[in-house]
């Protein structure tokens, strides 16, 4: 229980941490949302400089993060200036579209990946394996960017798939199940591109691990029992082989939030990244702080995860022995 | 062997036509040609209407004629390199007649000459950027490793946290605090600056682990024992041992922040109009009609492919090369 109360307690340390420095960060820049007001003759500075008092935009750095910490804490999250509201209900509605999105993609990957991945750890060394290696690696080698655009190419060329947006104009009139099946329509190609990024990450570790795991000894015991081989893969390599792998969960949780934030821009898919991009070249400034701060929130909290699981899975690590 | 040469090939045909950029690129990065907005890329015939067959390639003109294409023929003023005056281009064709070898953009300009200058700023960005890092990782990767104690746990530490951050995420909102609107040249040293700084945690880490056995080497204790200060040996004994982890991790830095400076590009969040770069020619790309219907705006992205290939080749070769040897 010591080991997950620890847990706990560095998560919420380094979440504070993070709140100031991108609070900070954000309040830093120069210039504010009213500056571009400034440049319009009709309105005069006078009124720019009663706004920004009316917004409390004038007040030191401090006194706003308190200001702003408060509103957090109310679940409110600061004021958006450009939606002219609080910002939680915004980020509520975006951050649901991203773990739609990304939680598909992810869980799509690893179904692919381990199967993939356990199968040519199996057959290593054969044509298979080295096909589906290059693949891998050829895949890696497409910036990230590429892949969405193609993939958007595709969507526009073919008309298969709605090239962007998450659901049609005329949902409000359709049975819960073409709605659906409309949403789904619209998430596969964002998922699609997100998992194809991920994948080769995955697949490569799983190889490698599982294919360590099959050159322990106990394997050639369960292998001289006559045990069949996929049970020898998956009911022996594969547990032996899940600890990094959940470890490697933990760390593609910050890859997966990196390409789905530029994946939904591309796509125009609407969750946090179009509102991210949008923030920043407007200077709304508790957007950008409450999308960074949610983000880490969701990386923070797959880590945790990822640790819990290890605890759930590990019994080394269960018992507490230290030696193993 | 031969995958090496192949990828120092491609490096060397990319980097020294992107710094010759003026030299290859038949016209001004930002010469426009209004009358031929988003023309597909000019079709290169040695086959003419008639049947006849001509040894130099040509492309017919607006006005139907056949214009050969011309080597090393005078056209816009350039600088080689940004410092010496010039005027001569790689080829050419005689006016009215026009070469758009990857077509042109919504301005009518040649994206073929786009492409190159734009590689000055994104390769610019990512070398410097990549140096940086790796300096940087080095330099702390070596304090932390020596010195030890909660020196290497401070810094260890942060590192992790940037090794764990989101990189994007971390762009942007690194990004969101800098200003919007400044002179190219300070926003592409903002740029470095930042890519830069978010970049050492992988090589200090790696350096740290090499250090960590280095100073334990009989050289370095007998340097210690005779009275070398800590500086001297980090330098002269310590350093040099982390070359080929260092030149691993710039062929692998250098393509992420190219990558990195085309993501921002792309984004808006980078150098801007006119100045061209990767990211901003493959912007174009998020209008729905220019994806629909002109292919070749693709042209410049697919280019990053054999680009990246080649310097993913190369740090596999360093890192092959360079196997720390097991005593």
């Amino acid at each position: 229980m010591r080991y997950v109360a620890r847990r706990f307690f560095h998560a919420t340390l380094l979440l504070c941490v993070i709140s100031f420095a991108c609070f900070a960060l954000a309040q830093i820049a120069p210039g504010d949302f009213f500056d571009a007001l400034r440049l319009n003759p009709r309105i005069s500075s006078e009124t720019v400089d009663h706004l920004r008092s009316e917004y409390g935009v004038d007040r030191p750095l401090l006194v706003r993060y308190g200001h702003w910490l408060h509103s957090v804490l109310e679940g409110q999250m600061g004021f958006s200036i450009a939606y002219g509201g609080p910002v939680a209900p915004l980020l509520r509605v975006r951050a649901r579209n991203t773990l739609l999105l990304t939680a598909t993609s992810t869980l799509l990957a690893w179904l692919i990946a381990v199967p993939v991945g356990v199968w040519c750890a199996a057959r290593r060394g054969t044509r298979v394996d080295r096909v589906v290696g290059f693949a891998a690696t050829t895949i890696l080698t497409f910036p990230d960017l590429l892949i969405f655009l193609l993939l958007l190419l595709l969507a526009v060329r073919t008309g298969w798939f709605p090239a962007g947006g998450m659901e049609s104009l005329a949902t409000e009139n359709m049975e819960s199940w073409a709605r659906i099946l409309d949403l789904a329509r619209h998430l596969f190609l964002p998922a699609l591109g997100l998992s194809i990024v991920t994948l080769p990450m995955l697949f490569r570790h799983v190889r490698s691990t599982v294919g360590e795991a099959m050159t322990a000894p106990f394997m050639r015991v369960a292998r001289g029992h006559g045990i069949p081989q996929a049970r020898l893969l998956f009911r022996f390599a594969l547990p032996v082989a899940i600890n990094p792998l959940i470890s490697l969960f933990g760390l593609s949780v910050a890859t997966m939030l990196s390409a789905s934030l530029l994946a939904e821009v591309v796509m125009s898919w609407p969750g946090l990244g179009p509102l991210f991009l949008e923030a920043i070249l407007s200077r709304d400034v508790y957007i950008v702080a409450g999308v960074v701060v949610l983000s880490s929130v969701f990386l923070v909290a797959g880590n945790l995860f990822a640790d819990l699981l290890i605890f759930a899975v590990d019994p080394r690590i269960r018992v507490g022995r230290q030696d193993a | 062997m031969r995958k090496l040469r192949i990828a120092v090939l491609v490096l060397a045909t990319f980097h020294g036509f992107v710094l010759f950029a003026g030299f290859v690129a038949p016209y001004d990065s930002s010469a426009q040609d209004r009358e031929l907005p988003f023309a597909a890329p000019t079709r290169l015939h040695v086959v003419d209407a008639r049947g006849r067959f001509h040894v130099c390639p040509f492309v017919y003109g607006p006005d139907g004629r056949v214009y050969p294409l011309l080597f090393l023929v005078p056209g816009a003023p350039y600088k080689v390199a940004g410092l010496f005056p010039a005027r001569l281009h790689l080829f050419g064709v005689e006016e009215p007649g026009r070469v758009f070898l990857f077509g042109t953009d919504d301005y009518g300009r040649d994206q073929f000459s786009r492409f190159l200058y734009g590689g000055q700023i994104s390769l610019l960005a990512g070398l410097m950027a990549g140096f940086l890092s790796v300096s940087l990782g080095a330099v702390i990767g070596v304090v932390a490793g020596f010195y030890g104690g909660w020196v290497d746990d401070v810094l260890m530490r942060v590192a992790e946290f940037f090794l764990a951050a989101p990189w994007l995420y971390l762009l942007f909102a690194v990004r969101a605090a800098l200003p919007l609107h400044v002179a190219e040249w300070q926003i592409l040293m903002l740029l470095v600056c930042v890519l830069g700084l978010l970049g050492w945690a992988r090589p200090a880490r790696l350096v740290r682990g090499m250090v960590l056995s280095a100073k334990e080497r009989n050289f370095v204790l007998a340097a210690k024992g005779l009275g070398a200060g800590d500086a001297y040996i980090m330098r002269r004994h310590i350093l040099p041992q982390t070359y080929g982890v260092l030149l691993t991790q710039l062929a692998l830095l250098v393509p992420h922040f190219v990558l990195a400076e085309v993501t921002l590009s792309f984004l808006g969040l980078g150098v801007g109009e006119p100045v061209p770069s990767w990211g901003s020619l493959l912007s174009y790309l998020q209008q729905y009609s220019v994806i629909s219907l002109y292919w070749w705006m693709f042209i410049p992205g697919l280019l990053l492919v054999p680009f990246f290939l080649s310097y993913y080749a190369a740090a596999d070769a360093f890192q092959e090369h360079y196997r720390p040897v097991v005593l």
